[in-house]
């Protein structure tokens, strides 16, 4: 990351927390939203947020690490959260676990080597109704079946051109994420 | 399939803001006495009884308050909240305000699970239409000097943080641990400020209640469990969704209502529920009898309940926040036990260990998770035992699945 990025970063988060009253409850928005937006809780992004709250970066560590929702790993842009709870295991989860792995090439817990999809298992989605769902990114997709797996993947992999131009047309007010 | 019709709830017959306005034009002990007088008991499952807990608040001195409600539905097999807060956010947002009202809090903060992100703009969009109407932001309909401020937080996908005190520290930036209690939060709570944390149901029940009349809710239900309740009725059965019931109705009953009397158990209560078998279907659900947060899964004749058994134990393996030993390792040794079963190689000595661990678990943890985490397991141990005793290897391939998965 360049300098000028990473002094870009720092400001918008102090920006960020004191928007939250300049306080530790500000701590799990602000990794929300630095993960919403890149994915990942780089370590650099820790101790800036450590450094802003005046706690120890371990203590960041320990919050990040405990939440599902937030990880220090980059993954993919599209994040696939398949529920594996019972009533969606009931409604036969298992094939579209396997379709999913069919698709991507990859098994649960890994990513594309293009860093476009990782997949993941999620714990009740609260879709038990109409199941088996599962979550790509923040929508949800419900009653989906292993013939079905590939139009979602397709659905993802349109947006992948538009998204790019937007994100070079708008240049965010984060910068974008370093490889 | 078929899904079930929120227009036949409670809920869609109380006209948003009525409940409100009246609840306004009474006074906090009023309130809070009408509360009592309908019975209500929290709806996420414990059945604490609301009024006590509002009493509690309302009697602390301090200048800053905290209504939270809790949305971090992560039961397995629970989606009503999801319902209500798709169809009746109002009313949540109504009830959030009553009790605000009645305890004397000026600021309120929803719970949002992460999984449910996609509602969090939808919701946001309910209370700046609230704060244009006046209901919410500083006196609210005129009333002088009644101020709440709602406003919106997101989990991060940690089942743990639907326990209250866990709830509270995450939303204070700290990992979703639960608290010794006392201090109870309703003296010590969020920033250390006396705090309610009540169910999007519960609150969804109080302008009903408000405007119906306590009478109305007490007189449903059983002496002990008053009132309705929303069931979240999912897995082998003809109809699913959410259905609402009076407390106290039996098992049976409920099962020919949602077309899965075929069942040979029902888990209620979700993963921390018990496991009820066909022959105790004249159980009633109550809080007396067998509580619920309000998961109703239905098992069907030809589900293998070691599988069952054993998607509810991975559950809390992945989900036991690992504070405390009792939950952290017993969650662990009980799946290893199930993996035993599974391939034919428990004694029955080694299962009455197991046994004896979940006992010990139920004493010792430190929260509602570990002391409910071995609930399935036990229920089904007692109630299966000819199923899940001496398998066969071959029985053990047919039902095994040969996927990954992921712990962490």
């Amino acid at each position: 990351m360049l300098v000028s990025e990473r002094e870009q970063l720092r400001e918008n988060i102090e920006r960020r927390i004191r928007d939250f009253g300049n306080n530790r409850s500000a701590l799990i928005p602000v990794l929300q939203e630095v993960q919403l937006k890149y994915g990942h809780v780089s370590e650099y992004v820790m101790q800036v947020v450590a450094d802003v709250l005046n706690i120890h970066p371990v203590e960041v560590y320990g919050v990040a690490s405990f939440y599902s929702f937030i990880g220090h790993k980059q993954k993919g842009r599209f994040i696939i959260r398949l529920c594996r709870t019972i009533s969606c295991d009931m409604q036969g989860k298992d094939r579209v676990a396997r379709q999913l792995e069919n698709d991507l090439g990859i098994r649960f817990g890994e990513t594309t080597p293009d860093d476009n999809f990782t997949l993941e298992w999620a714990n009740c989605l609260g879709m038990c109704d109409q199941g088996p769902a599962l979550l790509v990114n923040e929508r949800i997709y419900t009653q989906v079946t292993p013939e079905r797996v590939h139009d979602i993947l397709e659905e993802c992999r349109k947006v992948f051109g538009v998204h790019t131009l937007q994100e070079k047309e708008t240049q965010c007010e984060l910068p974008t994420p370093a490889k | 399939m078929r899904t079930a019709d929120t227009s036949q709830m409670t809920f869609s017959r109380i006209e948003p803001g009525a409940g409100l306005e009246r609840a306004l034009r009474m006074q906090p002990e009023e309130i809070i006495g009408l509360v009592a007088n309908s019975g209500l008991k929290g709806r996420g499952g414990a059945g604490f009884p609301t009024h006590l807990k509002w009493q509690l608040a309302a009697d602390t001195d301090d200048d800053l308050k905290y209504v939270i409600c809790n949305a971090d539905e992560g039961e397995p097999g629970t989606f009503k909240d999801r319902v209500i807060l798709t169809n009746f956010a109002d009313l949540m947002f109504d009830g959030m305000t009553i009790a605000a009202r009645a305890i004397g809090a000026a600021k309120g903060i929803l719970y949002l699970r992460g999984e449910y992100t996609y509602l969090r703009s939808f919701l946001e969009d309910k209370l700046s239409a609230r704060r244009k109407k006046g209901l919410q932001g500083k006196d609210i309909l005129n009333t002088d000097g009644f101020q709440l401020d709602i406003s919106i937080r997101m989990g991060a996908g940690a089942y743990i943080c639907g326990e209250e005190t866990a709830l509270i520290e995450s939303l204070e930036g700290q990992r979703g641990e639960p608290r010794n209690r006392p201090p109870f939060p309703v003296n010590t709570g969020f920033m250390g400020h006396p705090t309610i944390v009540n169910n999007v149901e519960t609150f969804t029940w109080i302008p009903c209640i408000v405007t119906r009349g306590a009478a109305w809710f007490h007189d449903i239900g059983t002496e002990k469990s008053t009132g309705l309740k929303l069931f979240s009725v999912s897995g082998d059965c003809g109809k699913h969704g959410v259905f609402e019931f009076p407390m106290g109705i039996t098992i049976q009953e409920l099962l020919e209502k949602v077309d899965g009397t075929d069942a040979k158990a029902v888990q209620c209560g979700g993963a921390s529920g018990r496991c009820v078998p066909a022959r105790n279907f004249d159980r009633t659900i109550a809080f007396e009898d067998i509580p619920t947060g309000g998961s109703i899964i239905v098992i069907g004749p030809d589900r293998d309940m070691l599988e069952v058994a054993k998607n509810f134990m991975e559950f809390f393996v992945d989900e036991s926040c690992g504070q405390c030993t009792p939950c952290r390792e017993g969650n662990v040794k009980l799946l290893e036990g199930i993996d035993l079963l599974l391939q034919g190689h428990c004694s029955m000595h080694y299962l009455k260990e197991l046994c004896s661990l979940g006992e010990t678990m139920q004493l010792s943890s430190k929260c509602g998770l570990g002391q409910s985490s071995p609930n399935a397991f036990l229920s089904i141990v007692e109630h299966f035992k000819d199923e899940i005793m001496g398998r066969t290897n071959r029985q053990a391939v047919g039902t095994s699945k040969d996927q990954p998965c992921q712990m962490h």
